[in-house]
């Protein structure tokens, strides 16, 4: 250590002088990013929840308030394109508040030269997923920018939405006993797109998971489920989810490999490209962390619900162990699911 | 999911553990030359269903691992040109040179791009006639294949944009140089199953003879892990030393012969630098003269005139050999993570150090 006088500044120096892929991946360098940039620059308690969305107090009633930016190529994929998922993610990113949707809005980035066509496609069918949830997109912005200065269409969206129940659905509620539910298989956002991208071919195409969890979380908490914390599974998957969570609440979460649906084309592409399915990103799955007397409930409510079907409990909250998440091996021995640094990297061989 | 749950069945793995448990008299070390096996016997856990009188050594078999710094700051210094497109597998992109990495170069405007085939390059350099196009080949004998096709049908169709920067390795030429080590302590191999899928088992016979060490060709899947592990320890107590091919569904004693011969076709034996390791004699693959217009080194300069420095606290020489094991070293965790890694075993999804850190850092068992 040493003992000079250290000049304090609130954005530490990063690593790395430059922003690299990786800080955008979902990992440790972009929570490290996160922390080190903006959270020590922004500071305040609504941004110290580290939710999806921030509740905030407005003249007395809680809302929620999050936003996020889509920058997905291709712009179309199976299941989805980059309209429906801008309104996917932010109405999910509600959601996890156990939020109900009210406003949102549409901040669209162009690059010169973009067909219009497109352009048409990806806001009627940005109109069509937003129809779906009953939200209205209240607000937008577009800027063009020279061409190869974007890739196509960037979209911005933020959301607003209410909250009409009395829990408190964040990371600090959560208590060992607690029972971790994921609502469906895991995998398909992210395989779906690299093998667009990568032009690999399976015997079924694979269709991204993207869809709206509002109205699933919404009867959930109508039907009286105690839910603790919920979080979408999005970029960095089901593992760099649970860490998060269990990093903040200071608790260990175990799961059992055994336990987590993949489906099968996607465990085989995963296979095929070095991918572990626990990190790829799903844009229409959730874990929902309830009261352990709950969670039969909790399983049956959501195993009926059309985002639902194929619902699992995953495994359960413990005091803090020897990292935050734990997970038995399909053949009974425990490791670490630790996150990973930025994204997965296709491997060798 | 048909050919890989079969492999990974719990009631089967614990018979193999009882069985591996009825045969076992003493202390046995064995190595596993592959990074992926590593993987397989760390993710899976099975070094923890094992006896303790059975030590399970890593083996220097990652590829991404043994690639010297000087053929990495090489990389980097190609990477930097603005005429090139620099094609890599996307774990090498984090490897660090001397200073920095291929994700660093990128940032700073370099053309890096992830391919998952060689051939992917070789179409960039059909669609780019005005840029340089240059491929990382590196690998064990198991990517030469492919890599050797790239160059076969750059030379095919005439491309003269199109270059590779060599730093293949062969398996064989490291397990001599670990049995010949005065303090080795391996006695016995799992070798790898898709090296041999290529090359066939011959090229083991005689190092098995001439170190008296038993040889299991051993697949990727638990169940193959723990097969390789119980075929390896029969020879051993019944004082045996022979070549035995566990990953029978994949490897045939004479290997692949259009493999081999598209390998011979275009590569030459070389002396190699191993990170970690040093130069082995006749331990990798370079181009034939033939093909020499392809070889990046002829065009941008020989990685051999770079004065590359390794970090002086990575210990990975002593990883690689299996000396010590990952948690022994004293930057591990601390001054060396995947996210600033100070040698490649803790870049690479296969390298023991970040095996170890992914899923054991803080249970690090002495196994």
């Amino acid at each position: 250590m040493s003992d000079k006088i250290e000049i304090s500044c609130p954005i530490h120096k990063q690593d790395y002088p430059q922003v690299l892929m990786a800080h955008g991946g979902g990992g440790t360098l972009m929570n490290r990013l996160i922390e080190s940039v903006f959270v020590s620059a922004f500071d305040n308690d609504a941004l110290n929840q580290r939710h999806d969305s921030s509740v905030i107090d407005a003249n007395g009633s809680p809302i929620a308030f999050t936003t996020d930016s889509y920058v997905v190529q291709p712009l179309f994929f199976p299941g989805g394109d980059i309209g429906s998922m801008a309104v996917h993610g932010t109405v999910n990113d509600l959601a996890m508040s156990g939020a109900r949707p009210i406003a949102l809005s549409a901040g669209y980035i162009l690059e010169e030269g973009l067909p219009m066509e497109t352009l048409k496609k990806v806001a009627l069918s940005m109109r069509d997923a937003a129809r779906e949830v009953g939200v209205p997109i209240v607000t937008g912005d577009t800027k063009v920018v020279d061409r190869g200065k974007g890739d196509g269409i960037f979209i911005n969206t933020a959301g607003v939405g209410v909250i009409e129940h009395d829990l408190t659905i964040n990371p600090s509620s959560i208590q060992p006993g607690d029972v971790v539910l994921i609502n469906g298989d895991l995998g398909r956002h992210g395989v779906a797109i690299i093998a667009v991208r990568e032009g690999l071919q399976f015997e079924t195409t694979i269709e991204s998971d993207s869809a709206p969890l509002s109205d699933l979380v919404l009867k959930m908490i109508a039907e009286g489920i105690g839910i603790h914390c919920l979080r979408d599974l999005t970029r960095g998957g089901l593992a760099s989810a649970l860490n998060e969570v269990a990093e903040t609440s200071a608790l260990t979460i175990s799961i059992k490999e055994n336990n987590i649906p993949v489906r099968e084309d996607v465990r085989g592409a995963c296979e095929l490209l070095g991918f572990d399915p626990l990190y790829v990103a799903n844009e229409g799955r959730m874990a929902a962390i309830v009261a352990p007397q709950d969670a039969a409930k909790a399983l049956e409510i959501m195993s009926a619900h059309p985002q639902g079907a194929g619902s699992s409990i995953i495994g359960e909250v413990k005091q803090k162990s020897t990292a935050p998440v734990l997970m038995t091996s399909s053949i009974g021995a425990t490791r670490i699911v630790d996150r990973l640094s930025g994204e997965q990297l296709p491997r060798i061989c | 999911m048909k050919y890989l749950d079969e492999y990974r069945d719990p009631e089967a793995a614990q018979q193999f553990v009882q069985a591996i448990n009825k045969i076992i008299t003493r202390p046995w070390a064995i190595m596993e030359i592959c990074g992926g096996q590593t993987h397989t016997i760390i993710k899976y856990g099975i070094d923890e269903l094992l006896p303790d009188k059975l030590r399970l050594i890593h083996g220097p078999g990652c590829p991404v691992c043994v690639t010297s710094t000087a053929v990495i700051d090489k990389a980097l210094e190609i990477a930097s040109r603005p005429e090139v497109i620099f094609c890599s597998f996307g774990d090498m992109l984090r490897v660090p040179g001397s200073e920095h990495d291929l994700f660093s170069v990128k940032a700073s405007g370099g053309d890096v791009r992830v391919v998952y085939s060689p051939l992917d390059a070789v179409k960039l350099a059909r669609e780019n006639p005005q840029r340089e196009v240059v491929f990382f080949a590196i690998g064990f004998e198991t990517t030469a294949p492919a890599n050797a096709m790239a160059a076969h049908h750059a030379k095919h169709e005439g491309l003269k944009n199109f270059s590779l920067l060599v730093s293949h390795v062969m398996a064989p030429p490291a397990m001599d140089v670990i049995l010949s080590a005065p303090r080795c302590q391996v006695q016995g191999f799992l070798a790898a199953g898709h090296v041999c899928t290529v090359m066939g088992t011959t090229e083991y016979d005689p190092l098995a003879e001439r170190h008296k060490t038993p040889i299991v060709i051993t697949g990727f899947e638990p169940l193959d892990m723990l097969q390789g592990i119980y075929m390896c320890i029969k020879q051993l107590e019944e004082g045996r030393y022979e070549v035995e091919n566990q990953y029978v569904r994949s490897v045939r004693r004479e290997g692949n012969p259009a493999a081999i011969k598209i390998i011979q076709d275009v590569f030459r034996v070389v002396d190699r630098t191993w990170r970690g390791l040093g130069e082995i004699p006749s331990s990798g693959l370079g181009l034939r003269d033939e093909y020499a217009e392809y070889d990046a080194e002829n065009r941008f300069g020989s990685a051999a005139d770079l004065d590359s420095q390794e970090s002086p606290e990575c210990i990975s020489g002593q990883i690689l050999q299996g000396f010590k094991k990952p948690h022994e070293c004293s930057a591990f965790g601390v001054r060396c993570t995947p996210e600033r890694p100070l040698g490649a075993p803790m870049v690479s999804a296969e390298g023991a150090c970040s095996v170890y850190y992914r899923y054991r850092r803080l249970s690090a068992s002495s196994k």
